[in-house]
């Protein structure tokens, strides 16, 4: 939250206005800092505005019937405000971004080894044969067995894990600064998506990378990130270290994921805890809490406008009026 | 390999204690053809010699990753795909002795709860017609006035707020239109649900609310549950019984505290192994079995045990030519069985897995 | 492309259960269509279109085809417009916009008449196709392709060669060279249904297989046809023109037919130019109107489109 970091968003809004349709707001005030080495994480359900997000900073959402503010401030440059072109040459040598299905992401009709070495040569100055060298070094980084065949290879002839080990190897091509995964193992099977996740972990720790995670699996989250940011209905509602997330959350949204989600190591009998509702109730209210709705513990407390992200501390802070922890009758 | 299984119809007649649902030697092969004249050059083996029972109102609960042929199995179960071989019996009826118009009208006792609830629905139809015209076809008890009454009841039943059934599939959100396709798999009072991924397409904060539905019904009703999911949590959570599935074939089965216990074969380890766990302690602490390779082909299974291609502890002798059937294993309950020929040396500890296994990236 | 895709699963259909439903699949494409300019545009001009040629008889000034002026005709100049007669004369000696208007009504029945003849056809077929499969699948659309292979127009020629110069073998030329478009269309469309997961529900419900098609995947059809239907009516006004043009059209030349009147036209191209002109402006904003029509139909009944 100093400015120092390497990657710093602060209160970004996204406005989609389509013709003859009401404006929807997709991002409401996000905010987020990521540092170089770190792992940050973007959790929330369909509709929380996190891959919105994503593309803002990406700056890959399409202009037309978009308005973004905010600011989006990396390594010092505000990205919001460079024009298209410089845009582009930062996407790619500086950012780079993993998607979540392997296969729309890749060019069909080219090879493996083409897609990186197009890349490669976009963004440094390799010549042809130097740029080949080191798509296949990449590939064999993201443990692609076999490399040299494989960068002949086209899409088709790979596995779901093994193309997603392709994109990351593309988002390496240029040893970017940050890397942001939108949802990069959502396709995947279970023992693939633990393969690509201690891949990308493991790149991010050996090279100083940072990282932005989005997904909505707080498995995955328990596993890879630093810092978690929830999201809901557009906005951050409580930002905290992994470790603190997951032992004291303190937004009654973040508790009742917890509580909702079955364990594979939950003793026998364990019920769940629903949370009632559904993100769309948000319609029928209008001011404070978006998340009020549903909440078991929102009163009329919960109905003020633009209630601020606070905490003991400022490592972790939650956008409720009646966090965990403090009892209701004491708020 | 389904001759050598007992491939003649289940149990009939006294049916009352025996499992509600009974498969035997089940087998879907798809054919391959090629050329002009669709010669058969071979076959996807997509569920390749199943046995199972589901005692009466308890959940059997089927995982493995895509393409192990637990969908498949699912339809083959209901008949909406033909199996090649083997038996289903509900209650002792033999579904594939069936023949059309017989089936049709058994079809009342199974129902199927699909993955994508709006998929399912006839987006043309109005939630009420929808669960009416099953009563109708069926020509079910009472008049028109009787089933709306029914159809009513069975709407609140599930949760959703009146005036619902005025409404079309798309006007409602993603977990209240897996209740819409609850309750029309409900209307026609059936005792077997075949749920495939009933909640994976729905939102985390919604899953469980459909998880609590399915466990009250089951409750209320009696139900008897076949649960298909890739999620390894929510197959715990639901099921009496887990079957784990790999290439066409269960490879492990047991009670669901059991098997996620101690489990046995090594398919099972890896698939627990990495389910990730929302606790960052435990992910920290725990051992990752990752495995190597890809799925191999249906169509052409390895020889022996099919796991052995990524199987961290293979061995030079049987795995490549026997393959193993579920048994047993001294320690273990009789419910638990797994398919693998080295399972107590491996879970003594005196097979050492092949350098892959390694703790997960330490916590920075 | 992805970064886009993961736009549209982000709004979510509001669903407030509370308040009377309604807003069923015909209802919110008409609401589609409503705010689809081209579409207005294009049934504005349907509209006109029928409009004129129902009305034929109350709009046009004088009767058809009567060659009143004939003797204002001369073999070097057609008379322009006067003021009793606002578009001038054709070549005949007729009041030009009575042609004009009463061709609106000839083209209207032929066109309708067609459509609906090769769409009950074709869409007979494909049913029995797709509904049925196995050979009599096979067999159909062997024929379909068939009839497919051979250019709509030479279809037609053919069918109004063998069956004499007469309306009825205008529709049929015409029809025919619609059933394949029809048949493959819903075959195309029961097929693709065939999988989907509502019709493995229908029938794990027991429903029989007959009230599957005809209760729920024929209806589920009905959008595409509907589409199609109304770009065929386009086609279907040019290929009565083409046809008459070609000599093979109604042989009665006591009926007005725009595609007749671009034929006599022709000898007088140079010193009346209009002749020719103005039916061709009605052929061609007819057709456009068809297919404006068409295409924003086919926006509004497409269910990925916004809401």
């Amino acid at each position: 939250m100093t400015g120092v970091s390497l990657l710093d968003v602060e209160d970004l809004r996204v406005r989609f206005q389509r013709k003859g349709q009401p404006a929807t707001t997709a991002v409401d005030g996000v905010s987020f800092s990521v540092d170089a080495g770190e792992v940050v994480g973007l959790v929330g359900e369909s509709g929380c505005g996190k891959s919105v997000t994503s593309l803002a900073v990406m700056g890959l959402l399409p202009r037309r019937g978009t308005s973004i503010s905010g600011s989006v401030r990396f390594d010092g440059t505000d990205l919001l405000a460079l024009s298209p072109s410089e845009l582009a040459r930062r996407r790619g040598r500086d950012l780079a971004m993993v998607f979540q299905d392997p296969m729309t992401s890749l060019n069909p009709v080219l090879t493996l080894g083409r897609q990186l070495t197009e890349v490669l040569r976009a963004h440094t100055d390799l010549d042809r044969a130097a740029a080949k060298k080191e798509a296949v070094e990449l590939l064999g980084r993201v443990g692609i067995p076999d490399p040299r065949r494989r960068a002949g290879e086209f899409p088709h002839q790979l596995s779901g894990g093994m193309r997603q080990r392709v994109l990351i190897a593309i988002a390496l091509a240029c040893s970017p600064r940050l890397i942001i995964a939108d949802e990069p193992t959502t396709a995947l099977d279970v023992t693939i998506q633990a393969q690509v996740l201690d891949l990308l972990t493991t790149l991010v720790r050996e090279s100083g990378t940072a990282m932005v995670l989005i997904t909505h699996d707080l498995g995955v989250v328990a596993g890879t990130c630093d810092r978690v940011n929830v999201l809901y209905a557009g906005r951050v509602v409580e930002s905290a270290p992994r470790g603190e997330l997951f032992a004291a959350p303190r937004h009654r949204y973040t508790q009742g994921l917890l509580a909702a989600v079955p364990r594979v190591d939950a003793p026998e009998g364990t019920p769940l805890h629903p949370v009632r509702g559904s993100v769309n109730d948000r319609l029928a209210w209008e001011v404070g809490c978006a998340f009020a709705p549903r909440c078991a513990h929102a009163d009329a407390a919960c109905r003020v406008p633009d209630i601020a992200l606070s905490g003991p501390r400022p490592e972790h802070t939650a956008r409720c009026v009646h966090p965990a922890g403090t009892p209701l009758e004491v708020a | 390999m389904a001759g050598a299984r007992s491939a003649q119809a289940a149990p009939s007649g006294a049916a009352a204690d025996g499992p509600l649902l009974s498969v035997r030697g089940l087998e879907v092969h798809y054919p391959i053809r090629t050329g002009i004249l669709q010669r058969t050059v071979g076959a996807v083996r997509a569920v390749d010699g199943v046995d199972l029972d589901v005692p009466r109102g308890t959940t059997y609960g089927l995982v493995g990753e895509s393409g192990c042929g637990k969908s498949t199995l699912g339809r083959a179960v209901l008949r909406l795909t033909e199996p090649t071989a083997g038996s289903v019996a509900i209650g002792g009826t033999d579904l594939l002795a069936l023949g059309g118009e017989q089936l049709r009208r058994e079809r009342r006792r199974m129902q199927m709860v699909f993955q994508d609830p709006l998929a399912s629905l006839d987006p043309r139809q109005t939630v009420e017609s929808a669960l009416l015209e099953p009563l109708a076809v069926h020509r079910a008890e009472g008049g028109p006035s009787a089933w709306r009454a029914r159809v009513r009841g069975l709407l609140d039943r599930v949760g959703l707020p009146s005036g619902a059934g005025a409404k079309y599939p798309h006007e409602f959100s993603g977990g209240q239109r897996q209740r819409v396709g609850i309750a029309r798999a409900l209307v026609l009072d059936p005792d077997l649900l075949v749920a495939d991924e009933p909640v994976s397409a729905l939102d985390v904060s919604v899953q469980a609310q459909v998880l609590v539905l399915l466990e009250e019904l089951q409750r209320d009703l009696g139900l008897t549950y076949l649960v298909i999911a890739h999620d390894l949590a929510v197959v715990k959570h639901v099921s009496t019984t887990v079957g784990v599935m790999y290439l066409g074939a269960l490879v492990e089965e047991g009670t669901s505290s059991g098997l996620y216990a101690r489990p046995l074969h090594p398919y099972t380890r890896a698939l627990l192994s990495a389910a990730p766990v929302p606790d960052p302690v435990a992910e920290a602490s725990r051992e990752r079995i990752l495995l190597s390779g890809d799925l191999p082909s249906p169509a052409d299974p390895p020889s022996g045990c099919r796991f052995r291609t990524r199987c961290p502890w293979v061995q030079p002798t049987r795995c490549a030519d026997e393959r193993p059937l579920l048994r047993v294993v001294d320690g273990h309950p009789p419910t638990q069985k797994v398919a693998c020929h080295w399972a107590e040396d491996i879970e003594a500890g005196r097979l050492q897995p092949r350098g892959s296994a390694r703790p997960a990236a330490p916590a920075a | 492309m992805t970064a886009l895709d993961a736009l549209t699963p982000q709004a979510p259909p509001p669903a407030e259960v509370t308040g009377g439903g309604g807003a069923g699949p015909w209802r919110s494409a008409w609401r589609r269509l409503r705010r689809n300019p081209a579409g207005i545009v294009g049934a504005v001009i349907v509209l006109l279109f029928v409009l004129v040629a129902v009305l034929a008889p109350l709009l046009a000034p004088f009767r058809p085809a009567t060659s009143e002026w004939f003797g204002e005709v001369t073999p070097t100049s057609v008379p322009g417009p006067s003021d009793e007669h606002p578009l001038g004369l054709d070549s005949y000696g007729s009041d030009l916009l009575t042609q004009l208007i009463y061709g609106a009504r000839s083209s209207l029945v032929i066109g309708v008449v067609s459509t609906a003849v090769g769409l009950a056809v074709g869409a007979l077929l494909g049913v029995l196709a797709g509904g049925i499969g196995g050979w009599v699948d096979t067999v159909i659309m062997r024929l379909v392709d068939v009839l497919l292979s051979i250019p709509s127009l030479l279809l037609a020629v053919s069918v109004a060669a063998l069956l004499g110069r007469s309306p009825v073998s205008i529709m049929l030329a015409i029809s025919a060279a619609q059933v394949p478009i029809f048949a493959r269309l819903l075959r195309a469309s029961l097929l693709a249904q065939r999988g989907q997961d509502y019709v493995v529900a229908l029938r794990s419900l027991g429903l029989r297989q007959r009230r599957i098609v005809v209760g729920h995947m024929l209806p589920n059809s009905l959008g595409p046809v509907l589409v199609q239907a109304t770009l065929t009516l386009a086609t279907a006004v040019i290929e009565v023109a083409a046809l008459s043009f070609l000599g093979l059209g109604d042989p009665n030349p006591a009926v007005a037919e725009w595609g007749r009147m671009l034929v006599t036209a022709q000898d007088r191209l140079d010193q009346a130019p209009w002749l020719a002109l103005y039916p061709g402006i009605a052929i061609a904003v007819t057709a456009l109107g068809f297919t404006l029509l068409g295409e924003a139909l086919r926006e509004a009944l497409d269910p990925r489109s916004g809401r």
